[in-house]
C-alpha cells in the first residue's frame, strides 16, 4: 500500500487537500442550484400571468419586509459562479498543459465569472 | 482458432483529436463528454446571452415587452433551443452524477441504463419546451 502522498511508484502529489475541497464544493453548489431551479420553475408555473410584475416578484418577493427573493437569487448565483469556476478550471487542467497558457485562461475565467456575478447582482438589486 | 485469425481490435492510447472521430464512446461516455460540452456552453452564454436577456426582461416594463420581440427572431430561438438543451442535459446528467457519487447504480448495466434515462428525459424535455419555444402550443 502506497503512502497517502504517493500515487503509484513515480508520481509524488504535493499540496494540502488534493482537490477534495473543490470536489465537495462542486457537488454542494450543484445541489443548491438544482433545488433553486426546481423552486423557480414551480414559481413560474404558478405565476398568475406572464406579466412584468409577476416576473419581477419571482426574484424580489419579500418576507415581512426582508428581501428574501433577492437574497436567495444572489446565493444561487454565487453558487453558480463557484460551480462554473471548478468545472471550467477542470477543463483547462485536463486539456491545456503549458503552465503560462493555463494560468492565463484561468485568470480570464475568473474575470468572466466575477463579471457575470457582479452583472447579475447589479440587475437584481439595482433599479 | 478463429479468434487468432480475427483482425486485431484497434487500440487507442492517448488518442489525439482526429482519432476522436473514429472512437465510439459508450453511452455513459457520450453523456459524460456532453456534460462537459453543455457546461462549457452555459459558461460561455452566461454573460453573453442569458444575463443580457435577463437584464432586458427585468429592468423595465418596456424591456419586458421587447423580450417577446427579440425572442421572436428565428436565430434567437435557435440559440435559446441550444441553451435549453444544454441546461437540461447538464441538469439531468448532473443528478445522475450525484446519485453515482452516493454509490447508486455503479455497476455497468445500471450505469448504462441510467445514461439512457438521462438522454431520454433531457431530449424529451428539450422537445417539449422547444415546441413551446417555437409556438407549437
Amino acid at each position: 500500500m502506497a503512502s497517502p502522498e504517493r500515487i503509484g511508484t513515480k508520481r509524488l502529489v504535493v499540496g494540502a487537500h488534493y482537490g477534495v475541497g473543490e470536489f465537495v464544493i462542486q457537488r454542494v453548489t450543484a445541489v443548491i442550484l438544482a433545488i433553486y431551479t426546481v423552486v423557480l420553475f414551480i414559481g413560474i408555473l404558478m405565476m398568475p400571468g406572464f406579466t412584468f410584475q409577476a416576473w419581477r416578484d419571482l426574484f424580489t418577493f419579500g418576507v415581512g419586509g426582508f428581501p428574501m427573493g433577492q437574497l436567495l437569487a444572489t446565493l444561487a448565483f454565487f453558487s453558480l459562479g463557484w460551480h462554473a469556476w471548478i468545472g471550467v478550471r477542470d477543463i483547462w487542467m485536463d486539456y491545456v498543459k503549458p503552465t503560462g497558457v493555463r494560468l492565463g485562461l484561468q485568470v480570464l475565467t475568473i474575470l468572466w465569472l466575477v463579471g457575470s456575478v457582479v452583472y447579475f447582482v447589479v440587475i437584481l438589486w439595482g433599479a | 482458432m478463429s479468434d487468432r485469425a480475427a483482425k486485431p481490435r484497434p487500440q487507442f492510447k492517448n488518442i489525439n483529436v482526429w482519432q476522436l472521430i473514429n472512437y465510439r464512446l459508450p453511452l455513459a461516455g457520450q453523456l459524460s463528454i456532453l456534460h462537459r460540452v453543455s457546461g462549457a456552453m452555459l459558461f460561455l452564454m452566461l454573460p453573453t446571452v442569458i444575463l443580457p436577456l435577463f437584464a432586458m426582461s427585468f429592468t423595465s416594463p418596456q424591456g419586458f415587452a421587447k423580450l417577446a420581440v427579440v425572442t421572436d427572431m428565428w436565430f434567437v430561438k435557435l440559440v435559446l433551443l441550444a441553451l435549453l438543451w444544454g441546461f437540461l442535459h447538464h441538469f439531468c446528467a448532473g443528478i445522475r452524477y450525484l446519485a453515482l457519487d452516493l454509490h447508486h447504480g455503479l455497476d455497468k448495466h445500471a450505469a448504462k441504463r441510467s445514461a439512457g434515462v438521462v438522454f431520454g428525459v433531457s431530449l424529451g424535455l428539450t422537445v417539449v419546451f422547444g415546441l413551446k419555444l417555437f409556438g407549437a402550443w
